[in-house]
């Protein structure tokens, strides 16, 4: 326990900065959820509560559009998510079972680089190396594009995990006489899961949530979600994009939760 | 016990162990019997997880050989030998019941699931934790994990078990309690047990045989009443037990015995050893139990000092002695024995015989 006169609470402005940066952060999306449930159709002033505008994204006239695009990037999502979780828990074995190989540190750090490069550079990058390669741009390219960018997302909670998980666990299975692929099966899998789990929903959401590469490198009339809710605002926001938003944060709150409680869960204890 | 008609468990020959440039086992070479409990004793860093680990395989032999009923095993990975280790911190698959544990290796050893289920049953009932099959490792007490360890490793009968220190995280009372009943295990179940520890007291109740290592490097292996009583060199005589290890210049030899000078005009005689000659200096061990003190001189080699402090440690009294202008020493005397007889009190005049064949000169 900190003693008092070091207790952060005590600091002068210290609610203030913190209520301000909770209101910064949370009152656009407030904002949005509150007017998703307007019965008007303008997009500020209220006129009543109202479930139309939610009734409108799934049988409007603009609903077969956006049907299509959810489709596309929910698969996106999943295929992607299943791929880089699979390759993230490879290297995150790899890296933190494979003894002291050499550019350890190197891979370590290439792994998570991608999570600070800026993403716009990502997406170029990627939009050139598909032109190079001659590669047709269309589904194909953005599930590739999402593949590579979830594999650092998927990575970091599962080899955290795994740094958790003692090697004496691996060695005692091969003791009582399970083969090094044994070990990994029915001892070292089951306990890195939660970790596991927890890397496919956070590289799921990222994937579903993604704009700028996926705009870059989606082909003419493919469209993800957040592609078409693009399209569909620079024609002049409409009460259905709120909707279409609010049940996007909806799942995303409610996948990262999952996350977190997961990657909290212990069964190593 | 005669070794020549026991066959040979594991057969270690000049084993050397070298971490990039440190080296944690040199040349090192011990028999150990089969149906025999081996106890590796040395203080912590000695080398004892190594030689344990390169046995069960986890760690490669840098130089030697190292055999298993006279096969050559040192490039076998892990589960290909018959040997299985009880970890130090026992490293129950946290995920699985203790039913499943113990069924794991004989299930690896390609039993079905339910033969390897009723042979762990068996063995569960064997440490007395049946009632606790079903339940979480986590939900278990020290003492409980721990003999789940040993049934997890007995299980699939090991040619060799090996413990690496495997009492050490276990309060005193359960831990006597432990050392009774791994002694019985091993009587019964006949596997040879290889126990690594650094507590020479508990060396000492459970071996048959021990190996004092320091220093990747094996110092004396023998019965534990050998190595107690004829301790090889200085580290064997400090390590083993409390004594009085005193810094002595030999005077005279004859007939096999040496006059031993210890300072101050006292003089002490023992049998000689080979090796040291008149003037040398050599150290003496004396056991503090095969000392005892007397207000009056009873031989003429009585050494004269004066009580500075008196120990109760339970069954015993341990006193130690200033002698006159000479070294310290210290005597312990059992309670029971003492009966009647006078403490003698801090500043008292004494004497302090020793019984024969008490002091053992060292060379190193
Ligand atoms: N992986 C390793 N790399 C380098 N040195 C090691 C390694 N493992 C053990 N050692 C060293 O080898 C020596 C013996 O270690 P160990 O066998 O664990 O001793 P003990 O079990 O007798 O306490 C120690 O000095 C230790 O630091
Ligand atoms: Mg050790």
């Amino acid at each position: 326990m900190a003693s008092r006169s070091y207790d952060i609470k005590s600091y002068t402005g210290f609610k203030f900065i913190t209520l301000a940066c909770l209101v910064i952060l949370y009152a656009p999306l407030v904002v949005v959820t509150i007017y998703s449930f307007n019965a008007s159709k303008s997009i500020t002033v209220w006129e009543g509560l109202s479930l139309r505008w939610y009734v409108d994204v799934f049988v409007g006239p603009e609903s077969e559009k956006f049907k299509l695009a959810a489709m596309n990037s929910f698969v996106i999502a999943i295929i992607a998510a299943t791929v880089s979780t699979t390759i993230a828990t490879l290297a995150a074995t790899a890296v933190v079972r494979g003894g002291n190989f050499r550019l350890r540190t190197a891979s370590l750090g290439l792994i998570s680089l991608p999570l600070m490069v800026p993403e716009i550079v990502t997406a170029v990058a990627t939009l050139i190396f598909f032109n190079a390669i001659g590669f047709d741009r269309g589904l194909m390219t953005i599930l590739m594009a999402h593949i590579a960018f979830c594999i650092p997302f998927a990575y970091l909670p599962i080899s955290a995990r795994m740094q958790g998980i003692e090697d004496t666990y691996e060695q005692a299975a091969m003791d009582l006489y399970a083969t090094k692929r044994q070990a990994f099966t029915r001892i070292l899998l089951p306990l890195m899961m939660p970790g596991i789990i927890s890397g496919f929903l956070l590289a799921f959401i990222v994937s579903l949530d993604d704009f700028i590469i996926t705009n870059f490198v989606k082909g003419a009339g493919v469209e993800t979600l957040p592609t078409a809710i693009f399209g569909a605002v620079k024609q002049g926001i409409k009460p259905n994009i709120m909707a279409i938003s609010t049940m996007l944060l909806g799942l995303s709150v409610i996948m990262v939760t999952i996350s977190y409680f997961i990657s909290k869960s212990d069964n190593t204890k | 016990m005669v070794p020549e008609e026991q066959s040979i468990a594991i057969d270690v020959r000049d084993a050397v162990k070298r971490y990039d440039d440190f080296t944690a086992l040199k040349k090192l070479s011990l028999s150990i019997m089969d149906n025999e409990f081996f106890t590796l004793l040395g203080p912590s860093g000695c080398g004892k997880t190594t030689l344990l680990r390169m046995i069960a395989g986890f760690e490669n032999v840098t130089e030697g050989e190292i055999f298993l009923f006279g096969e050559e095993i040192k490039n076998l990975p892990p589960y290909q030998r018959p040997v299985n280790t009880v970890f130090q911190n026992y490293a129950l698959f946290p995920h699985m019941t203790v039913l499943d544990n113990v069924a794991f290796g004989l299930e690896m050893r390609g039993s079905s699931k339910s033969e390897a289920r009723k042979g762990a049953g068996e063995m569960l009932e064997l440490v007395q934790l049946t009632q606790f099959a079903n339940r979480k490792p986590s939900q278990l007490s020290g003492g409980q994990q721990q003999r789940v360890a040993l049934a997890r490793a007995l299980a699939p009968r090991p040619k060799v078990l090996l413990l690496d220190e495997p009492l050490s995280a276990l309060d005193l009372k359960l831990r006597k309690a432990m050392q009774l009943e791994l002694k019985h295990l091993q009587r019964e179940t006949g596997i040879t047990f290889i126990f690594v520890t650094h507590d020479q007291e508990e060396a000492l109740t459970m071996s048959d045989r021990i190996a004092v290592m320091s220093d990747g490097e094996l110092q004396q292996l023998g019965a534990a009443k050998d190595i107690y009583e004829r301790p090889r060199n200085m580290f064997v005589a400090d390590f083993i037990g409390e004594t009085n290890l005193l810094e002595v210049s030999v005077d005279k030899i004859a007939n096999g015995r040496a006059v031993c000078h210890l300072g101050g005009g006292h003089e002490l005689t023992c049998n000689s050893v080979e090796g040291i000659g008149v003037g040398s200096k050599v150290h003496m061990s004396v056991r503090p139990e095969r000392l005892f003190i007397s207000a009056t001189p009873v031989e003429n080699e009585s050494l004269k000092g004066r009580v500075k402090e008196n120990i109760f440690i339970g069954t015993d009294i341990s006193t130690l002695i200033n002698l006159v202008d000479g070294p310290e020493f210290i005597v312990r005397t059992s309670n029971s024995d003492r009966g009647n007889k006078r403490i003698f009190e801090p500043g008292n005049e004494v004497f302090v015989n020793m019984e024969m064949g008490a002091a053992r000169l060292l060379i190193d």
